[in-house]
C-alpha cells in the first residue's frame, strides 16, 4: 500500500499521559516519507462510555470523531482497544444517521500502529532505541478484537540489539478492562500482580504493548513494585527505519 | 448462595475469595490445567473450527423454529411411553418432580449432575418433601457433603484441593480418609454403590435430546449417569427447553466439540442415551420416565438481547479462561451459573438488576467468546447489560452523573483542556518523577496497587501545536 499521509488518531490517553508516543510515531512515520496529520480537537475515541454502556454518549463522541478523521487519507491510532472502537463499533454505533457511510469508511481506513506499518506500509525493519532483552504482552483487543499477534512480533523480531523473548501467559489480559480497573479494584490488581511475575520471570528489562489502556496499568504496577522493567509502547522502541 | 449472603456487595464477596488460599490454590492449578487440555484437544483436531461454526448454525436454527422442535420431541417422547412436563418457573418445575416423588412413594433419590437441577433448587425441595438427595457426580458428592453449592459448571468442587476433601470424609463419613484421589474416590464409590440399589428415583439433566427419536443424552466421565437412569424404577430428566437439537447428526456435531471444550477430551468417558421407560423384553432402563422441560426465563429471550446465550452447551470453559473468574472462583458471583457465561445466565433466569454489579465483573477481554465452542459473544452481551443497567436507571445516580459529566468532556475540546490544565494543578502535591503514587477520592482505587501517569506537562496536542519542528 502507497500512503502519502496519514492521520494521527493520538487518544486520550496517549495525548494526556504519554505524549512521546505519539511524538515517535510521527518521527518514524515521518522517516518512512508518510506525511502525518493531527487533527485539531481530538479527545478520545468514547471506548470508555460504551464499555459501560452509555451508548448515546459513546456515539455523540463517535459523530465528532469521524467529522475530524473523515478526509484522512488513513488514520493510525496507537492503541489496538482505540482501533477496535473505530473499527468494529463506530459503524454500529452511527448506522442509521447521516454519518453512516462516512463512519463504515473510516472503519477500513483506520490501523493500529503495527498494523500500520506490516501491513499498511509493508516496513518491518528498524533499528532500536533500547537494547537487551524485550518481552511482549498482547492487548486484549488488538489480539482478540483485531486478531493481530503477529505483526507486533515480526517488528520486535527483526530489531536489532534486541533479544525478544516470550512471556508465558502473552495472552491473557493485564487486568486494566477500563473501568473495571477502579470497579474491582482488587481483582484487578491480582490479576496483574500475577501478569507482572510472569513478565518478571522472562529477565527483559522492557515489557513492550500496543495499547495505552495495558501500559497505564503493567507500568504503573511495576512503578509501584520499583521493578527495573520498563514497559513501553512499541514505537518508542522503534527509532528509525534500518 | 443465601439473600443474607447476597447482601454482601459484590466486590466483597470477590475480596473475601481472594484472600482465601485454598480456593486460590485450587482455581489456580484447576484452571490452568483445563485451559492446556482444551488447547490441546483443539490443536490436534484441525475440523474443529469449521464444526464450531456448523454447531452455532445448528442452535440459530433450531432457535428460530423451537416450538416446533419441541413439539417433535414431546411427541416422540410420548410415542416412547415417557411422560412430558412443561415448567414456566422454577417453583413449577420443583412441585412436578416432588409430586412425581410424592406418587411413586420415592425415600430416596439418586442425581447425576445437574446444573438445570441446582437453578430450580430441587434438593431443598426434595428433603423438605420427606426424598434424600444423593448427588452421585464425585465432585457434587463432595460439595452436598460440605453442604455448599457447585461453583464450576462441570468441576463442581473446583474450589477445593484435595486435602479439604480428604478432611471432609474423614469428618462426615466418620473413616479415616488420605489426601489421594484415587482412595477419596474409592471411599465415595463404596458409599454410593449402596444409594444406587437403595433410590427409587433417579433425577438427571439433560445435555441434549434428540426430537426426532426422542432420545435424551446425558455426558458424563465417571459411570454414574447410567446408574442413575437404569437402576431405580422411576428416571426423571430435567432440561431447559433450548438443549433440544433437531436430529441425531446434528448431535454429533456437538459431542464432536463439547467434552474438547469441557476437559480436553476427544469423547467423555460415557455418552448416556435414553430413550423412554424400558420396553418390554428389555433387561434394564425404569419403569416410568419423565421429562422437564424448564423455560425459567428462557423463552422470553428467544428474541431478546440475551438470545446467543440459549446456544450455550454448559462446557465451562469460559469460565477457566476468564481472568475473574479465575482470581474469585464461582461462589462470589452468588447465582447458580457462575463465571462469564454465568452473569448472562443469572440475568436471564433472574432479572437485569440482579447482574448490576456482576455486568461489570469482567475486563471484557475476550477470552471467553474466544474459548466459547460456540461463539457466544459474552463481552457484547455483557456491554448491553450494562447498557440496559443505565438506561434503566439501575445503576448508581452517581455513577450516572460522572459518566454523562465524561460525555460532555470528550465532546467538548474546550473542557478537555481545561480538564488538562485542572489535573495538572490537582496533581502537583502528588507528583514525583512524573508519577502520581497514592492519592485519595475515585483515583484512590488505582493507587492502592498502582502508580498513575501524571498529566504531561504539555500534552501531545498542545506540543503539537507549539513545536514547529514537530509539524514539518
Amino acid at each position: 500500500m502507497t500512503v502519502r499521509r496519514a492521520s494521527l488518531m493520538v487518544t486520550c490517553l496517549g495525548d494526556l499521559f504519554f505524549p512521546e508516543v505519539g511524538i515517535s510515531i510521527v518521527r518514524l512515520l515521518r522517516k518512512l516519507g508518510v506525511g502525518v496529520e493531527v487533527p485539531r480537537d481530538q479527545t478520545c475515541c468514547g471506548l470508555p462510555l460504551f464499555n459501560s454502556g452509555y451508548h448515546t454518549d459513546a456515539a455523540a463522541v463517535a459523530r465528532r470523531t469521524v467529522e475530524l478523521f473523515k478526509d484522512s487519507e488513513c488514520v493510525v491510532v496507537p492503541s489496538g482497544s482505540c482501533a477496535w472502537m473505530v473499527k468494529h463499533e463506530y459503524p454500529g454505533l452511527l448506522a442509521g444517521t447521516p454519518l453512516a457511510r462516512e463512519a463504515g469508511e473510516l472503519a477500513e481506513r483506520t490501523y493500529e500502529f503495527s498494523q500500520f506499518l506490516v501491513r499498511g506500509l509493508g516496513v518491518t525493519e528498524f533499528t532500536s532505541a533500547v537494547s537487551g532483552r524485550v518481552t511482549y504482552h498482547d492487548s486484549c483487543h488488538l489480539l482478540r478484537g483485531l486478531h493481530e499477534s503477529e505483526s507486533p512480533r515480526t517488528l520486535l523480531g527483526k530489531l536489532q540489539g534486541v533479544e525478544l523473548v516470550p512471556l508465558p501467559g502473552a495472552d491473557e489480559c493485564c487486568g486494566f478492562g477500563g473501568s473495571f480497573a477502579v470497579r474491582l479494584p482488587e481483582v484487578s490488581s491480582q490479576i496483574l500482580a500475577k501478569k507482572l511475575a510472569n513478565v518478571e520471570s522472562t529477565g527483559a528489562a522492557c515489557l513492550v504493548a500496543c495499547d495505552a489502556g495495558c501500559l497505564m496499568q503493567m507500568g504503573g504496577g511495576l512503578k509501584r513494585a520499583s521493578s527495573r522493567v520498563r514497559a513501553l509502547h512499541l514505537a518508542e522502541l522503534l527509532d528509525g527505519v534500518r | 448462595m443465601s439473600d443474607a449472603e447476597l447482601a454482601t456487595p459484590f466486590r466483597q464477596r470477590a475480596g473475601g475469595a481472594m484472600k482465601d488460599a485454598f480456593l486460590q490454590e485450587a482455581l489456580t492449578i484447576a484452571t490452568t490445567k483445563f485451559i492446556g487440555l482444551r488447547r490441546e484437544a483443539f490443536a490436534g483436531f484441525p475440523e474443529g473450527e469449521a464444526l464450531r461454526d456448523q454447531a452455532r448454525a445448528i442452535k440459530e436454527a433450531t432457535l428460530q423454529h423451537l416450538d416446533r422442535h419441541l413439539e417433535t420431541l414431546i411427541g416422540n417422547v410420548e410415542r416412547l411411553g415417557g411422560h412430558v412436563h412443561y415448567a414456566a418457573t422454577p417453583a413449577e418445575a420443583r412441585s412436578i418432580i416432588v409430586d412425581i416423588a410424592r406418587w411413586i412413594g420415592a425415600r430416596m433419590a439418586v442425581k447425576s449432575k445437574s446444573m438445570a437441577t441446582e437453578e430450580i433448587h430441587l434438593n431443598e425441595a426434595l428433603e423438605a418433601a420427606g426424598v434424600t438427595p444423593v448427588e452421585t457426580d464425585l465432585g457434587e458428592y463432595i460439595i452436598q457433603l460440605a453442604h455448599e453449592r457447585p461453583s464450576h459448571i462441570i468441576a463442581p468442587a473446583i474450589h477445593k484441593t484435595k486435602g479439604q476433601v480428604a478432611e471432609l470424609f474423614t469428618r462426615e463419613l466418620k473413616r479415616p480418609a488420605e489426601p489421594d484421589p484415587e482412595a477419596l474416590t474409592r471411599i465415595a464409590r463404596g458409599e454410593l454403590r449402596e444409594k444406587f440399589l437403595q433410590a427409587d428415583l433417579g433425577i438427571t439433566g439433560a445435555n441434549f435430546a434428540v426430537a426426532e427419536t426422542g432420545t435424551v443424552v446425558l455426558v458424563t466421565n465417571e459411570g454414574n449417569g447410567r446408574m442413575v437412569t437404569s437402576l431405580p424404577r422411576v428416571h426423571v430428566a430435567v432440561m431447559g427447553v433450548e438443549k433440544v437439537v433437531p436430529s441425531f447428526s446434528d448431535l454429533m456435531v456437538f459431542l464432536a466439540i463439547l467434552a474438547k471444550s469441557a476437559t480436553g477430551q476427544k469423547l467423555s468417558v460415557y455418552t448416556s442415551m435414553v430413550q423412554g421407560p424400558r420396553r418390554a423384553g428389555e433387561l434394564e432402563g425404569p419403569e416410568e420416565f419423565h421429562l422437564v422441560l424448564l423455560d425459567g426465563g428462557r423463552i422470553a429471550q428467544i428474541d431478546g438481547p440475551l438470545r446467543e446465550a440459549l446456544s450455550c452447551l454448559r462446557c465451562g470453559a469460559c469460565l477457566n479462561v476468564c481472568p475473574v473468574y479465575r482470581q474469585i472462583g464461582g461462589h462470589a458471583y452468588g447465582y447458580t451459573y457462575p463465571g462469564p457465561i454465568g452473569i448472562l445466565l443469572t440475568a436471564m433466569l433472574e432479572g437485569t438488576p440482579a447482574v448490576k454489579d456482576l455486568a461489570h465483573a469482567s475486563s471484557l477481554c475476550g477470552a471467553c467468546a474466544d474459548a466459547c465452542p460456540v461463539r457466544i459473544d459474552i463481552p457484547r452481551m455483557l456491554i448491553e447489560l450494562r447498557r440496559e443497567v443505565d438506561e434503566k436507571k439501575i445503576a448508581p445516580w452517581t455513577e450516572r452523573i460522572a459518566f454523562t459529566l465524561l460525555a460532555k468532556l470528550l465532546q467538548s475540546p474546550r473542557l478537555y483542556r481545561l480538564a488538562a490544565r485542572l489535573g495538572r494543578v490537582l496533581q502537583r502535591p502528588f507528583t514525583r518523577d512524573g508519577r502520581i503514587g497514592r492519592v485519595p477520592l475515585v483515583f484512590g482505587e488505582w493507587t492502592r496497587t498502582r502508580d498513575l501517569p501524571a498529566v504531561a506537562s504539555r500534552t501531545f496536542q498542545e506540543r503539537w501545536a507549539s513545536d514547529q519542528d514537530l509539524r514539518s
